[in-house]
């Protein structure tokens, strides 16, 4: 929708405003065009250009020990993602759509506090409770542990979505006889779905991201790629390493323009639908 | 009201009070199922590791710093009253608290120039464009920061080119363009969605009422885009707080911060049962910052 | 609810209560014979401390992971690095299952004292024969009964010789109090490590490096704070490359670190070792000696011995020291190393060096007021 007049600012402050803005992002992309123009650089030493070439990449594909860990993270980051997508939509539908349930309240707090916990209390607390329960370390224990932090995130954003949504979709469903699992699947599911959506890529990027966790609870063999280029990153500073982020950060903006383009074509319907309710 | 309480209100008065309580029971079971996977498991993989963190704190060190179930003590809950834990929380609250409002600062003004666009899809573009930078790895970025401030890197050869500055890479200037870099995306969301939510007919009216441009902005954008400022400032502050990564690889590790701290007692201090008490001394504090907040405003991201 | 979770909470503290350990692990570990298999490697070692993957073959060195699963076919190596033995000793302590790790010195005295190794079954590993015999009966470990030395090297200074020049010597007083006039002050940079910043200081100051007085420890600590100032940064990994690139002129390090950048970045036309040196300054310094171990809570120790005798083999010890530069303990692989690095002092000090050199202990309890030193000096 068009912004209120009552929005615009004199033509002065609106320049100021935009050179201010337009610094800005290139303060946000600088290092990123770092990145991805060094990766395609000649010379091994990062920062100084050699000519172009794609040998970087080449040697990325070949390159066991980083493919491994690349593997590990997929891995990792989709059954995190999958499961913490699950079980945070169904918490959020708990948490919006139903007011009275034995614990709720604890719930609606404990739900927060993975959001809020530092990442190295939530490293520690983990380690000590595999040690404890006497599960190995591996691959299992840091899914398990990304699972735990990502069921909040994902909560947290469909629940803000489930709230924009008319609950009266719901209920218009139900009086023309479809039982619950119908209006779940035909109404208030692709209503969320934009919710639900970001809620996984949130659950994606977190989990692909993540460092301090990871390293606390991993095991033989499975080391992921944030941990990998942690290490390497301190030894050898290779274009190697450039050719690995600018790949991922590909992978990444393709699944958010996607998911965006999906989005904003549900918003539209969405908004149609309550101009031509009202 | 809500729809679904105006409907509960239609259906309390309605005829049958047994069949009533059935169908309330009924929801209240509906809802118990759909949060129980989750709630069970953030049992199983939160609240219990949490409590295990708590019980740890009170356990005595093994050889290997693993925490012993016998000789329970208060040591390292006392250790946190010593002056370097001191030192260190305060030193790492400043710079969570400065931070916050570095990014307050360059943040509210990018939010308001990006919600106050015309059109959504410019909006959106420029959100997006926001969030971009931040599909790539933390850890590269931040060493692409690292070569860009070093003694070669472009940034320092436009500091010594223009002669504003010199070497800028393991100084706390660093530090803290690599910290406002990674929060910044935390406090735009929040602002840029309390401002594009603000009823602008009232900065009109206040216009109309002979407010000048700041003092229309002062007394009225200010305050009302506030559940922004508030959500945005926790969501940076709270990670800030815990944050050492970032200010080792840019600052040059020259300082001690709560999170270095606790993860040496897992390490180099082989002192599980301190670091245990120091993060869940942390967290209760996060908690009661939290609270704060939620009291100030309901209104949630 | 409420007494379901009490229930777990219960349940849960009980089951912590009781340990772990298999002590499976030694009974196979007796009855391994020279060559023998018995499952893949989990092997956990320093980031860049074997030679495998596109750096072994960019130093033209073997590639220690493709050569053994050629030598045994059903044998698959998992390969998985760690910066500290402090992580790798976490990782162990909490269960998880290498086969072989590779301590340092004094953690090899920690860990044996935690029962987290097991004995060595030197039938397995006929190769042994070809250690030096002064690494024969080490003192953390007598007998090498559960543990091999793998490497050794020395913690020292590396510079530029524009700034520093070390014909005439070098003291520790060029990092910890340097001249107020030297053109390197800002562009120093310490080693971000508990014991052997410390330990530097230390000795430095006169003291052990293993002293247990709290006192010394303080003063210790007290000038690493002072001389902060003038540094550039902590840095463990990779200050080599900050030396290199003129971020810092003067580095704390380790002389295989410094020794594989010099020859990485010497080319046709710039041999590095007339620009950069190491040296190991006159009131001495460390030394230590990373050793291959079996944790117990390894699941195949018989294919762990095999490796361990592979690194032994002559020709092997040699690739090893060509690739990371750090000194072999191995004297039968004295004829297939570079005759560069055998020649260098850095690498093969003098007797008399030796002499002030001191390696580390594992002093307990007192560790932690270690780490608080080191905390408070970086405050």
């Amino acid at each position: 929708m068009t912004l209120h007049q009552g929005a615009a600012a004199r033509p002065w402050v609106d320049r100021v405003l935009a050179i201010n803005g337009w610094m800005i992002f290139a303060f946000l992309y600088m290092p990123i065009l770092m990145v991805v123009v060094f990766s395609f650089s000649a010379s091994p030493n990062v920062g100084r250009w050699g000519g172009f070439t794609l040998a970087w990449y080449d040697r990325m594909l070949g390159n066991e020990q980083l493919m491994n860990s690349l593997r590990n993270s997929v891995i990792v980051a989709l059954l995190s993602t999958v499961v913490a997508t699950i079980l945070g939509t169904a918490a959020a539908i708990a948490l919006d759509r139903y007011r009275k349930w034995v614990g709720r309240g604890t719930f609606d707090a404990v739900v927060y506090l993975p959001i809020i916990i530092p990442d190295v209390t939530m490293a520690v607390m983990l380690l000590l409770w595999f040690t404890s329960i006497g599960m190995s370390l591996g691959l299992g224990t840091i899914a398990l542990s990304h699972i735990a932090f990502n069921i909040s995130f994902v909560a947290v954003v469909v629940r803000a979505r489930l709230a924009n949504m008319d609950p009266a979709m719901e209920e218009a469903a139900a009086d023309l006889y479809a039982d619950r699992w119908q209006a779940f699947r035909k109404v208030t599911f692709p209503l969320i779905m934009p919710g639900v959506l970001g809620g996984a890529l949130l659950a994606l990027t977190l989990s692909l991201d993540d460092v301090v966790i990871t390293s606390f609870v991993q095991g033989p063999g499975s080391t992921t790629l944030p941990v990998y280029v942690f290490g390497l990153i301190k030894r050898s500073v290779t274009p190697e390493i450039n050719a690995v982020s600018t790949l991922m950060m590909v992978m990444s903006v393709g699944l958010v323009l996607t998911s965006l383009m999906f989005q904003s074509r549900a918003d539209r319907t969405d908004r149609q639908r309550r101009r031509r309710k009202s | 009201m809500t729809l679904p309480d105006q409907h509960e209100q239609v259906e309390q008065e309605a005829v049958n009070p047994r069949l009533e309580r059935k169908a309330r029971k009924q929801e209240s079971w509906r809802g118990f199922f759909h949060a129980a996977p989750a709630y069970v498991y953030l049992t199983f993989f939160f609240t219990l590791p949490l409590i295990m963190v708590y019980v740890f704190s009170f356990a005595s060190r093994g050889p290997t710093g693993k925490p012993r179930l016998e000789d329970w003590n208060f040591d390292s809950w006392s250790k946190l009253t010593e002056p370097l834990f001191r030192e260190i929380a305060l030193r790492s609250l400043w710079m969570a608290i400065l931070n916050t409002a570095l990014c307050l600062l360059i943040g509210y003004p990018f939010a308001y120039w990006i919600a106050t666009r015309a059109s959504q899809k410019t909006r959106t573009l420029l959100l997006v464009g926001v969030l971009i930078p931040f599909w790539s790895n933390f850890l590269i970025r931040t060493y692409a920061w690292r070569m860009l401030l070093d003694s070669d890197g472009l940034i320092t050869q436009l500091g010594e080119w223009t002669g504003f500055w010199g070497q800028l890479l393991f100084t706390p200037t660093a530090v803290f363009i690599g910290l406002l870099y990674g929060y910044l995306p935390f406090v735009v969301l929040p602002l840029y969605a309390a401002i594009e939510r603000l009823d602008w007919t009232l900065v009109e009216a206040g216009r109309d009422l002979y407010a000048s441009g700041s003092a229309a902005f002062r007394k009225i954008t200010l305050p009302l885009s506030k559940p922004g400022i508030v959500a945005g400032s926790i969501l940076v502050f709270i990670p800030s707080l815990g944050a050492y990564v970032t200010p080792d690889i840019l600052g040059g590790a020259k300082t001690t911060l709560l999170g270095n701290y606790i993860v040496t007692q897992f390490t180099a201090a082989r002192n599980w049962p301190f670091g245990s008490a120091m993060s869940g001394a942390i967290l209760i504090l996060m908690l009661a910052a939290t609270i704060l907040y939620f009291r100030t405003d309901t209104r949630t991201i | 609810m409420k007494r379901l979770l009490g229930i777990i909470a219960v349940l849960a503290l009980v089951v912590a209560a009781c340990g772990g350990g298999d002590t499976n692990v030694q009974a196979l570990a007796d009855g391994c014979e020279a060559g023998e298999t018995d499952g893949d490697l989990n092997l956990y070692n320093w980031t860049a401390y074997l030679p495998t993957g596109p750096d072994a073959e960019d130093a033209g060195v073997i590639d220690f992971i493709v050569e053994f699963e050629a030598r045994y076919p059903d044998v698959n190596v998992v390969y998985t690095q760690y910066d500290s033995n402090e992580a790798m000793l976490a990782q162990v302590d909490a269960g998880a299952s290498y086969d072989l790790v590779v301590p340092s010195d004094y953690m090899v005295s920690i860990m044996k004292g935690s029962d987290l190794l097991v004995k060595l079954n030197h039938d397995a590993i006929p190769g042994m024969v070809n250690l030096d015999p002064t690494f024969a009966d080490p003192g953390y470990d007598s007998g090498n009964e559960y543990s091999v030395p793998y490497q050794w090297g020395t913690t020292g200074i590396g510079f530029n010789y524009d700034y520093l020049d070390d014909t005439e010597g070098l003291s520790w007083s060029v990092i910890f109090e340097p001249d107020p006039d030297a053109e390197y002050l800002g562009r120093i940079s310490f080693l971000d490590d508990t014991r052997e910043t410390l330990g530097a200081a230390l000795k430095y100051l006169g003291y052990s490096l293993n002293t247990t007085n709290q006192a010394e420890l303080d003063e210790a600590s007290a000038l690493i704070k002072s001389a902060k100032d003038d540094i550039a940064a902590f840095d463990s990994s990779s200050y080599w490359t900050l030396l290199t690139n003129g971020d810092t002129h003067v580095a704390m390090g380790w002389n295989g670190d410094f020794l594989a950048e010099y020859d990485g970045i010497s080319t046709d036309d710039f041999d590095a070792y007339e620009q950069y040196g190491y040296a190991i300054p006159d009131e001495g310094a460390a030394a230590w000696v990373d050793t291959m171990a079996i944790p117990t809570t390894a699941e195949h120790p018989c294919t762990a011995h095999a490796f361990i005798d592979m690194v032994l083999e002559p020709f092997m010890g040699g690739e090893l020291t060509n690739y990371n530069y750090y000194a072999s303990p191995n004297l039968a692989a004295e004829e297939h190393i570079y005759p560069d690095i055998l020649e260098w002092e850095a690498v093969y000090p003098s007797e008399e060096t030796m002499a002030s050199l001191e390696f580390f202990e594992d002093l307990g309890d007192f560790e932690i007021n270690y780490a608080d030193a080191f905390a408070a000096a970086k405050s």
